[in-house]
C-alpha cells in the first residue's frame, strides 16, 4: 500500500464521487420536487455519452460533441417527459418504478440497435490530453482532473441556483412541502419541466464527461443509477447538500475499498483466503455503509422531510 | 371510593413542547378521573393536535411527564401505550376501509389478545373473535352494518365505528379527537347518546368543537388557548369564566 | 358476487389442474420443450407468488427479490461444487441462507417506507449480486456449472423431466396454499390492515414492523427455495440470476397478473414468460416492443390479467 497508489486512488474516488453527484443531484431534485422516482435517470446518463460519441463522429471535435450531446440529451429527456413521465406524476411509486423500468428496457435495447452492443469510446480533447506530475513521481491524467474540477464547478453552480434564485427557492420549498408550492399558485407544470430538464442535463453531462474514461456501452447507466440511489438514500432524499457529501463518501469508500480491501484482509487472514474475501468485502462495503447510516438515521444524513 | 379508584386515570404533568421558537404546549397539566368525561376545548391553533400527539405517543414532549393508570408512559411508543389501555379515535377518520365493519372491530379485539402471530386459522370464521367483536358493535348500535365494507359507510357511521374500534381494545381511557367533526345533527345526537352510555364504564378525554355536545357530555372542561390551559372546572364555571369568554369567543357569549 | 366467488376459488383451481396436466400434454405430443419451458415458468411463478405476498398484501415494494433466487441457487451450486448433492441438506440450507439475508436486510429496510424502501431493497439486491461476481473460487462473473442435479434419498427424482416438473409443481402448490391461508389468518389481517391505515394499527396497539418483517423473511425463504430448484433446472448458477433487471421483471409479473391475489402472480409469470418467448422468437431486440408495452400496461391496464378476467 504505497502513498502514491493511495493518492491516485483517492483522486479516482473523488472522480467517481463527482459523477455520482451529477447523477444523484438530478434524481434527488426530481424526487424532492415532484415526488417522482425515475429509474430511467440512468439511461439518460447513457444517452448523454452515446449522443456525444455520435456528435464526435459527426464533427470530430470534443467540444462540439459536448454541446451536441447536452442539447440532444435535453431534447430526449423532454420528449420522454412529454410522452411518458407527465402521466406518472399522480401515480403511486410502484407505477412510476414499473413504467420507468419499461423506459430503461426500451432505451438500452434501442441503443444496442443503433450503435451496436460493442463498447465505443470518445477521445479526450487535445487540450486536456496527457498527464501532469502531481507530487514527486506521480503522474495523473489531466482529463480526469478536469472532470473533477468541472464537477465541482457544476456543484457550485447548482448551489447558487438553489439558494439564490426564485426557481431554486421554489425547488427547496417543493422538497419540504409540495402542497404549499401548489397553493402559492406557482405554475407547477412549468416548474416540473425546468427541474426535470435540468436533472436530465446533469445526467447527460455526467455521461459525456465519463465517456472518454469509461467505455460507452448499453446498460452503462444502470449500475451508476443504483449507486446514485445509495447516494441519495444516505444523503437524505431531496437534499442537494446531502447528495454532494454522500456522493463523495460513496465514491471514495468504493474506490479505496476495492483497491485496498485485499491488502487489509491479508492483515487478518492467510493470503489465499484474503484474495477471496477481500473483493467480496469490497463490493459490499458501500451497502454496509448505507445500512449503518440508515440504522442511526432512517431518513439519511440531511433529511428534508420525513420518509 | 377507595384511594386507588379516586386516583386519576390520566395525569399530564407540566408538558412543554416547542418547535423552534414556537412554543405550542406551555406547561400543560391536566387530569382525567375515573368515571368522568373531561372535555378539552379551545380555538383553532390552540395546540390541541400537538397535545393529543403527546398523549398518544406520536410526539415526544420537551419536558414533563404523562402518567397513565398510575404508570409513567412518557417514554413509550404509540402501540405500547395503546396496549396499556389507551384507546383513541382520530380527527380524520382512521378506519380500515377495505375491511368489513366487523373485521375492523375484530382486528382490534385480536390486537387486545396480544400478538397476532397466528398463521393458519381463518380469521373470518374465528367464532370467538367475531362474537366478541359483535358485542362492541351492539354497544354502539351498528350490528346491522356488520357485513358492510367500512369504506362504504356514511361519514357519521364511520365516526361511530371508530368508537367501536377504540372500545374493542378494552380501553382504560378513550382519547376522542373531535368525534363529531363533520357529522350531521342526527349523527351527532347518536354519538352523544353512545358516549353518554359508555361514560360510567370508560373515562374519556374528549376534544371537541361542538359546544352543545361538550356541555351535554362533559363533567369537567379545560380550555386550551395558545398552548396554555387558561381555565379548568365544571361546565357551569367554564360557561361563566370571563377569561374563557374573552380568549375563546372574543367576549361574545353563546357558550 | 357469484362471479367473484368463482374467480376466487374456481380460477386458481382450474389453473392448477391445467398446470398438472402439462406433462400429459408433453407426453402425448412428444413435446419436451413445452415441459422444460413450463418447469422454468413454474419456478418463476413460485418467486412471483412469494413477492405478491409482501407486495400485494403488505405493500412492500421489494426491488431486490431476485437476490433470493441467486442466494438459493448458489447455496445448492456451492455445495455441489464440494460434492454435496443431498437435497435434504442443500435445500434447507438454501432456505436458511435466504431467511437470514431477508432478516438482516429486512430489519434495516423496514425501518423506512415508500421510496426509501424501494431503493434500499434494490441496493441490497445489488450487494448480493456484486458479492457473487467477486466469488472467484466459484466462477465469479462467469457463474458455476453443476455437473448434475440434487439427489433426493437416491430416488433420482430431480433427474427425470416429468418427475422434476412435479416437484416444482408441488412446491408451487404448497407455497400458494400456505401463503393463501396466511393471508386470511390473524397474521394476514394485520399485514393488510397496516397497508390500509398504519396509524389506526398503532392506535389499537399493533406495531406492524414485526409482522412485516416476518412476511418479508417468509417471502425471501420461499424465493430461496425456488432458487434451489432453478439451480437444478439449469444445472448452472450465475450472478445474472440476481441482476436488478430480474427483480424488476418479478414485479412486472406480479402486476401483470393482478396484484394481491397470489394466483394472479402465477398468471403473470406465465404471461410474462410466454410473451418474452414469443417476442424473442420474432426479434432478438424484443425489449424494444416489451418496454413500451410495459408502459402501456402500467398506464392503462389497472388490475392486470385478473382485472381483465373480472371485466373491471
Amino acid at each position: 500500500m504505497s502513498t502514491t497508489l493511495l493518492a491516485v486512488q483517492t483522486l479516482n474516488g473523488l472522480q467517481l464521487g463527482i459523477l455520482l453527484f451529477l447523477i444523484a443531484a438530478g434524481l434527488t431534485l426530481v424526487f424532492g420536487v415532484m415526488d417522482f422516482i425515475n429509474l430511467a435517470h440512468g439511461v439518460q446518463y447513457m444517452l448523454g455519452a452515446y449522443l456525444a460519441v455520435a456528435g464526435y463522429q459527426l464533427t470530430g471535435s470534443f467540444w462540439l460533441a459536448l454541446i451536441i450531446g447536452l442539447a440532444l440529451a435535453l431534447f430526449c429527456g423532454l420528449v420522454l417527459e412529454f410522452l411518458v413521465f407527465r402521466r406518472l406524476y399522480d401515480r403511486d411509486h410502484l407505477d412510476q418504478v414499473l413504467a420507468t423500468f419499461g423506459v430503461i428496457l426500451f432505451l438500452n435495447e434501442a441503443v444496442k440497435v443503433i450503435w451496436g452492443a460493442a463498447p465505443l469510446s470518445l477521445p479526450a480533447p487535445n487540450l486536456l490530453d496527457g498527464a501532469i506530475p502531481l507530487v514527486n513521481n506521480l503522474q495523473y491524467p489531466v482529463y480526469r482532473l478536469a472532470l473533477i474540477v468541472s464537477g465541482l464547478g457544476v456543484a457550485a453552480l447548482l448551489y447558487v441556483l438553489v439558494t439564490r434564485t426564485r426557481v431554486g427557492m421554489l425547488v427547496r420549498a417543493g422538497a419540504t412541502n409540495p402542497d404549499m408550492v401548489a397553493a402559492l399558485g406557482v405554475n407547477i407544470r412549468r416548474l416540473f419541466m425546468i427541474v426535470f430538464g435540468f436533472g436530465t442535463m446533469l445526467a447527460g453531462f455526467a455521461g459525456i464527461m465519463a465517456a472518454p474514461i469509461l467505455s460507452v456501452e448499453p446498460g452503462m447507466g444502470d449500475n451508476l443509477l443504483i449507486l446514485a440511489f445509495v447516494v441519495i438514500v444516505v444523503g437524505g432524499i431531496g437534499s442537494i447538500r446531502g447528495a454532494f457529501l454522500a456522493a463523495l463518501i460513496i465514491g471514495l469508500v468504493d474506490t479505496l475499498g476495492r483497491s485496498f480491501a485485499t491488502d487489509i484482509a491479508k492483515l487478518a487472514l492467510p493470503p489465499a483466503a484474503a484474495n477471496d474475501v477481500g473483493p467480496a468485502l469490497a463490493s459490499m462495503l458501500i451497502y454496509i455503509l448505507m445500512a449503518a447510516v440508515l440504522f442511526f438515521r432512517p431518513s439519511g444524513l440531511f433529511p428534508v422531510r420525513s420518509a | 371510593m377507595t384511594v386507588s379508584e379516586a386516583a386519576p386515570i390520566l395525569e399530564l404533568q407540566g408538558l412543554n413542547k416547542s418547535y423552534g421558537a414556537l412554543h405550542v404546549t406551555k406547561d400543560v397539566s391536566l387530569t382525567v378521573r375515573r368515571g368522568e368525561i373531561h372535555a378539552l376545548i379551545g380555538p383553532n391553533g390552540a395546540g390541541k393536535t400537538t397535545l393529543i400527539g403527546q398523549i398518544s405517543g406520536s410526539i415526544a414532549p420537551n419536558s414533563g411527564a404523562i402518567v397513565f393508570a398510575g404508570e409513567d408512559v412518557s417514554s413509550l411508543g404509540v402501540a405500547q401505550r395503546a396496549r396499556k389501555g389507551l384507546g383513541r379515535s382520530f380527527q380524520i377518520t382512521a378506519i380500515l376501509p377495505a375491511f368489513s365493519v366487523l373485521e375492523n372491530v375484530a382486528l382490534a379485539v385480536q390486537a387486545k389478545d396480544g400478538h397476532s402471530f397466528r398463521f393458519f386459522k381463518r380469521a373470518s370464521s374465528d367464532a370467538e373473535l367475531n362474537n366478541r367483536a359483535k358485542v362492541y358493535l351492539e354497544m354502539v348500535g351498528m350490528t346491522a352494518r356488520a357485513g358492510l365494507r367500512a369504506g362504504d359507510l356514511s361519514h357519521g357511521e364511520k365516526r361511530v365505528l371508530e368508537v367501536a374500534i377504540a372500545l374493542a381494545g378494552g380501553p382504560k381511557l378513550m382519547l376522542l379527537d373531535e368525534p363529531m367533526a363533520g357529522t350531521g345533527p342526527e349523527e351527532t345526537e347518536r354519538l352523544v347518546t353512545v358516549l353518554h352510555g359508555l361514560k360510567a364504564k370508560i373515562p374519556m378525554l374528549l376534544i371537541e368543537h361542538d359546544m352543545s355536545a361538550v356541555f351535554q357530555l362533559a363533567d369537567r372542561i379545560s380550555v386550551l388557548v395558545y398552548g396554555e390551559i387558561i381555565a379548568s372546572g365544571a361546565p357551569e364555571d367554564i360557561r361563566r369564566d370571563p377569561a374563557v369568554r374573552e380568549a375563546y369567543l372574543g367576549g361574545e357569549s353563546d357558550l | 358476487m357469484m362471479t367473484r366467488r368463482l374467480t376466487a376459488v374456481g380460477l386458481p383451481a382450474a389453473l392448477f389442474v391445467v398446470l398438472a396436466l402439462v406433462p400429459l400434454y408433453a407426453g402425448v405430443f412428444d413435446d419436451r420443450f413445452v415441459l422444460l419451458f413450463a418447469t422454468r415458468i413454474l419456478i418463476f411463478a413460485i418467486v412471483a407468488v412469494s413477492l405478491d405476498f409482501i407486495l400485494g398484501y403488505g405493500e412492500m415494494v421489494s426491488f431486490g427479490h431476485a437476490a433470493y433466487i441467486g442466494l438459493g441457487a448458489y447455496a445448492v451450486g456451492i455445495l455441489a461444487e464440494h460434492d454435496v448433492w443431498a437435497a435434504w441438506i442443500s435445500f434447507p440450507l438454501a432456505m436458511a441462507v435466504c431467511a437470514l439475508f431477508a432478516l438482516v436486510t429486512g430489519a434495516i429496510s423496514l425501518r423506512t417506507r415508500g421510496v426509501y424502501f424501494i431503493m434500499i431493497t434494490l441496493a441490497f439486491g445489488q450487494m448480493a449480486y456484486y458479492t457473487t461476481t467477486s466469488l472467484s473460487a466459484y466462477g465469479g462473473d462467469d457463474g458455476l456449472t453443476m455437473w448434475g442435479r440434487s439427489e433426493l434419498f437416491g430416488t433420482g427424482l430431480f433427474n427425470g423431466d416429468t418427475s422434476f416438473y412435479y416437484i416444482v409443481f408441488g412446491v408451487l402448490l404448497a407455497s400458494y396454499l400456505i401463503l393463501k391461508v396466511m393471508t386470511r389468518s390473524r397474521f394476514g389481517r394485520v399485514l393488510e390492515g397496516a397497508k390500509q391505515n398504519e396509524a389506526r394499527m398503532e392506535a389499537i396497539g399493533i406495531d406492524p414492523y414485526r409482522y412485516r418483517l416476518t412476511a418479508f423473511v417468509l417471502a425471501g425463504t420461499i424465493a430461496g427455495l425456488a432458487g434451489a430448484l432453478m439451480a437444478n433446472q439449469a444445472e448452472f448458477v450465475s450472478p445474472a440470476y440476481m441482476s436488478w433487471h430480474r427483480s424488476g421483471e418479478l414485479i412486472v409479473m406480479v402486476i401483470l397478473g393482478g396484484m394481491g391475489h397470489l394466483h394472479g402472480a402465477i398468471l403473470g409469470a406465465i404471461a410474462y414468460m410466454v410473451l418474452e418467448e414469443t417476442l424473442s422468437g420474432y426479434t432478438e431486440h424484443w425489449r424494444l416492443i416489451f418496454g413500451p408495452l410495459l408502459i402501456l400496461i402500467v398506464l392503462y391496464g389497472k388490475g392486470g390479467l385478473l382485472g381483465a378476467i373480472r371485466g373491471r
